[in-house]
């Protein structure tokens, strides 16, 4: 299996000194991934068209009109040479960690409590580069690790400090949701980087333990979502109002759906954040089962193309790039769907490529050019790990 | 090229495991989707459901109440409401101050909007001002580029054409109270009436109809987005009374003459009520538009009552108008022949116990005919001992006394027609023998209402028919005066049925009748009929030692009820009457003139011969 996987297919003929053109470069291009990538996106547009009752605007077109820059520029990461990369793995940690500070000074400062900064076109928020950064300074840091020095508990002090600083400076923003997820990521990469068994293990327990005493020192507002999380119904006009709205919105959909244009608790408003966080309700609500379930059978494609791609790639820092991208990209859709059926709390995570939104067209986009990067580069030209 | 082989082979091994994690939370999400979506869907599918729809009932239309032509007793009418959506201006404040402009408003009132206006959902209407004249609506209307959010809103109000003439027995209709709730949503609707008296309460189901919905789509706010379904309901059925609304006003400007007075008119043949009036009266329409507390406690407290429909529902001792039951009684258990004579001294005694007749010094020697005619007190108190008490109750319960006359009006009293029984059923004594010379002559616990009075009249005048009243004509389309009637005769005797009418002829017509003073001048009105002077209290030795007789010198709520029946043409009877005037002092001098002039006007206007509109007339009326 392991040597399958490894096994060189007819894509690597003539590649190994990885000193092809741009052309040649471009025809290498993982292409069942982008056009994964490209469908679910077409997805997003129609929801967003849905969402607005029929319209392009106020969603749909700008959405469109941020994808197809994002697109381009997605494949051009993707033939670039992978040292860049490499060698802007620091570099990007570095400048996440310092919008990181910025947003918040600039919150202290008088802007109130904003996690993003305004490029003008965007709403960037840091938080979501964030994720990125940190796989990609993981990956950069364990590619010249020996596997008996990963193997070692001190050489956790660096991961935990690439984790640690970002996720402490977006728990004070505060925006709980998304430091736990980079806290996942970040176990993640630890734990395919080949740390120790008993480390997870034990996490786990810790965590068991740790959690009904961290829960004290959550907001109020935070507090609210976890125990509406537990029992949504008990306050169905109050804080438990969205996660009810939003299974019912599913369940009614039923097996092939109310139609397209058609989700009666989409339109009337019922749902709330239907062309963001709760797009994959409307879209349930709307395309029945048929539908959800082809989206689900869309991310798993996406995540095959993936690990396909970690798999293959020869190198240490290709490899965990592209497995902590995907990751990255399954942690998102896992607690948004959890989230919108009612498994998980409501923590505001959008899904990737299909909710409307700047920031993680652009994170997903720059993740998935990372990921055919490596693909592209099976060679490249990193230092020996 | 990665060197290090276990380094590879750990990540490949993580990487899977990895991949299993991801796959099972995958596989997790599908097993919920297919959870809510198929198991659980129909149950979420209601729920969506509930959510979009909302259902809203429509006010039926009342159904109309028109007399025998046709001419509408209720109706309804537009009612014009000044409402102010808040969402559809920027400034509810100065719409309301231009408004105060047109129709001034208090600052309380402006106060009490504003309040509303940020309670409720914006595109709710608040109504500011309630029923509108035309000349309102019509400036608002003019005015309305400067009254951003105002609009006017039309509904319907009950409205009475001839209120005070009518309010007895149509009755009025008022707002839903706690008590009258059946759990019908319909009761539940804002403004909605339901009737409260009289025929709006007795066919209140019938008149209601069946209320329409609307199944509206709401979005999350509860804004209709549109209308799904539309169902107008049934309007309620119209009702055609057998009154005759011209007579109807007549008798109750006669009736008017006095503080407190009723008459009722029957047809003798058909038991048809042509008039039903009470007095005073009051303006039924104040009901529906909601009456202020000074009135309401000012109709409460008038020592008249104007709120009671004495006609159907006030009891009275019969008085003389009795001594036709006696009579009867008499001559149909064979006690009376029409040879009977008795002498009257002026008093019957029994032991120690005096009866007076009310003529002082006496009659004479009478027979039944005489006695009846000169209203002889004591010729009935002879007679009346050995009829029995049983006997006389069960002639008056034949002629319609002591029980219900079905009308359905919610204020008909049953009366009380007493007998031995029903003595030991209520006080659980003996019944005396001086009762039954009370009764004979119709005082003691006798109690009878102005309309079974009448219709024992009838069934005396018209050859024995038990006629019973009734007043419903139509009901929708269905002619209910067809279902009427062939009555079951009373089974008396012709003979004896004439030789009481010969008495109540004289009464009016007689040499010695105690109503000659009812006789019409008009040669072409003839009349017959029985007075009656109903004790209210019992006048003491005393009073009588020191002459306190005269019934002018009692405080007005002492005095005799009076009362007179009669019919009319005399020779071959076509209408009856009742009349009853609370504490008027005497029946020939007070009521016998009332009844007279009401016999003339139902002889002039002669109901009886018009037919009863139909229901296409009806239906013009509406639209």
């Amino acid at each position: 299996m392991i040597n399958l996987l490894k096994n060189d297919a007819p894509i690597m003929v003539g590649m190994d000194k990885g000193h092809r053109g741009l052309l040649g470069r471009f025809m290498t291009i993982p292409w069942s991934l982008a056009l994964g990538v490209l469908v679910l996106a077409c997805i997003g547009f129609a929801a967003l068209y849905s969402a607005a009752g029929g319209h392009l605007d106020p969603w749909a077109r700008q959405q469109i009109i941020r994808f197809i820059p994002g697109f381009i520029v997605m494949l051009g990461i993707a033939v670039m040479d992978l040292k860049w990369i490499y060698r802007l793995a620091y570099p990007f940690w570095f400048l996440c960690v310092g919008l990181l500070v910025f947003v918040e000074v600039a919150g202290v400062i008088g802007m109130g409590a904003q996690r993003w900064i305004n490029l003008g076109f965007i709403n960037l928020q840091p938080s979501d580069l964030a994720k990125v950064a940190v796989v990609l300074a993981m990956a950069r840091y364990y590619h010249a690790l020996p596997i008996e020095k990963i193997r070692q508990l001190r050489t956790l002090f660096v991961p935990i400090l690439i984790t640690i600083v970002p996720v402490g400076l977006i728990v004070v923003q505060p925006d709980l949701g998304t430091s736990v997820m980079i806290l996942m990521i970040a176990a993640g990469m630890v734990f395919i980087a080949g740390a120790p068994w008993w480390l997870f293990a034990g996490g786990v327990g810790a965590a068991a333990a740790i959690i009904p005493t961290a829960f004290h020192f959550l907001h109020d507002y935070q507090k609210k979502r976890v125990l509406t999380f537990l029992n949504p119904e008990s306050d169905p006009l109050g804080a438990g109002y969205h996660i009810t709205q939003s299974k019912i919105a599913i369940g009614s959909g039923g097996f092939d759906g109310k139609g397209y244009l058609q989700g009666s608790q989409s339109h009337l408003n019922f749902l709330p954040e239907k062309h963001t966080d709760f797009i994959f309700t409307m879209i349930a609500e709307e395309w029945g089962f048929i539908g959800a379930a082809a989206i689900l059978t869309l991310f798993c494609f996406i995540f095959w193309q993936g690990y396909r791609i970690a798999l293959r790639a020869r190198y240490s820092f290709s490899r965990l790039l592209a497995l902590g991208l995907i990751t990255n990209f399954a942690i998102y859709i896992v607690i948004n769907i959890g989230m919108v059926t009612g498994l998980m709390p409501v923590v505001g995570e959008p899904l990737p490529l299909v909710s409307y939104g700047g920031t993680v067209m652009v994170t997903s986009l720059l993740a998935f050019g990372m990921i055919m990067c490596v693909a592209v580069n099976r060679n490249p030209n990193l230092p020996k790990g | 090229m990665d060197s290090d082989l276990e380094k590879v082979h750990s990540f490949t091994r993580r990487a899977l495991v990895l991949g299993g994690i991801k796959g099972a939370l995958m596989a997790t999400l599908a097993a919920r989707l297919g959870w809510l979506q198929m198991v659980e869907g129909q149950r979420l599918r209601t729920l969506a459901e509930n959510n979009r729809v909302n259902v809203k009932l429509l006010t039926p239309v009342r159904g109309l109440i028109l007399d025998r032509n046709g001419q509408a007793l209720a109706q309804n009418e537009q009612n014009f409401r000044v409402q102010i959506v808040p969402e559809q201006t920027d400034d509810i404040q100065g719409s309301l101050e231009t408004l105060s402009q047109i129709f001034p408003l208090r600052p309380s009132e402006i106060d009490a909007v504003m309040t509303r206006a940020k309670q409720q959902p914006g595109f709710v209407p608040i109504e500011i001002i309630d029923n509108l004249s035309w000349e309102q609506v019509a400036a608002i209307e003019v005015n309305m580029p400067d009254l951003p959010g105002i609009s006017i809103d039309v509904g319907q109000r009950r409205f009475y054409p001839d209120g005070p003439a009518t309010a007895h027995v149509i009755g009025y209709v008022g707002s839903v109270a706690k008590g009258d709730q059946t759990g019908d949503p319909v009761l539940a609707l804002p403004g909605f009436r339901i009737g409260k008296t009289g025929l709006e309460k007795a066919f209140d189901a019938a008149l209601r109809g069946d209320p329409g919905y609307s199944r509206i789509e709401v979005n999350v706010a509860g804004r209709m987005v549109r209308e799904l379904e539309r169902d107008e309901g049934v309007p309620g059925t119209d009702l055609t009374l057998t009154l005759d609304m011209n007579l109807q006003k007549r008798v109750q400007e006669i009736i008017a003459q006095e503080k407190s007075a009723s008459a009722v008119v029957m047809d003798v043949h058909s038991g048809a009520i042509y008039a039903m009036a009470s007095g005073p009266s009051f303006d039924s329409n104040l009901f529906t538009t909601g009456i202020s507390q000074t009135m309401w406690d000012q109709l409460l407290n008038d020592e008249a009552h104007p709120l009671s429909n004495k006609a159907a529902g006030g009891q009275y001792p019969p008085g003389s108008t009795f001594k036709m039951v006696t009579a009867l009684a008499g001559l149909e258990s064979g006690v009376i022949k029409p040879s009977t004579r008795v002498y009257c001294p002026g008093h019957y005694d029994i032991g120690k116990h005096r009866f007076h007749c009310w003529k002082e010094g006496g009659h004479g020697t009478v027979d039944v005919t005489q006695a009846l005619e000169q209203s002889c007190d004591v010729f009935f108190y002879s007679v009346s001992r050995d009829i029995g008490i049983d006997r006389i109750a069960a002639m008056g319960r034949r002629l319609g006394l002591g029980q219900s006359m079905d009308t359905m009006l919610p204020e008909e009293r049953k009366g009380i027609m007493p007998d031995m029984k029903w003595k030991m059923k209520t006080y659980k004594k003996r019944w005396d023998a001086g009762e039954t010379l009370n009764a004979s002559i119709g005082q003691g616990y006798t109690l009878s209402t102005p309309l079974q009075l009448a219709v024992m009249t009838s069934r005396l005048v018209n050859g024995g028919k038990s006629v019973k009243p009734w007043m419903i004509a139509r009901q929708g389309n269905q002619n209910t005066a067809d279902m009427v009637r062939s009555w079951a005769h009373t089974g008396l005797k012709p003979e004896h049925l004439a030789i009481v009418k010969g008495g109540m002829d004289a009464v009016v017509n007689g040499e010695h009748g105690t109503a000659k003073i009812a006789k019409p001048k008009d040669k072409d009105w003839t009349i017959g009929g029985k007075t009656g002077t109903a004790q209210v209290k019992r006048i003491t030795m005393a009073e009588r030692n020191e002459g306190l007789t005269k019934q002018e010198d009692q405080p007005w709520k002492y005095r005799h009820h009076a009362l007179f029946v009669g019919y009319a043409p005399a020779d071959n009877p076509r209408y009856v009457t009742c009349v009853v005037v609370e504490h008027g002092g005497s029946g020939s001098g007070t009521a016998g003139p009332l009844a007279r002039d009401i016999l003339i006007a139902a002889q002039d206007l002669d109901p009886a011969s018009k037919p009863i509109a139909a229901a296409q007339a009806a239906k013009e009326k509406k639209s």
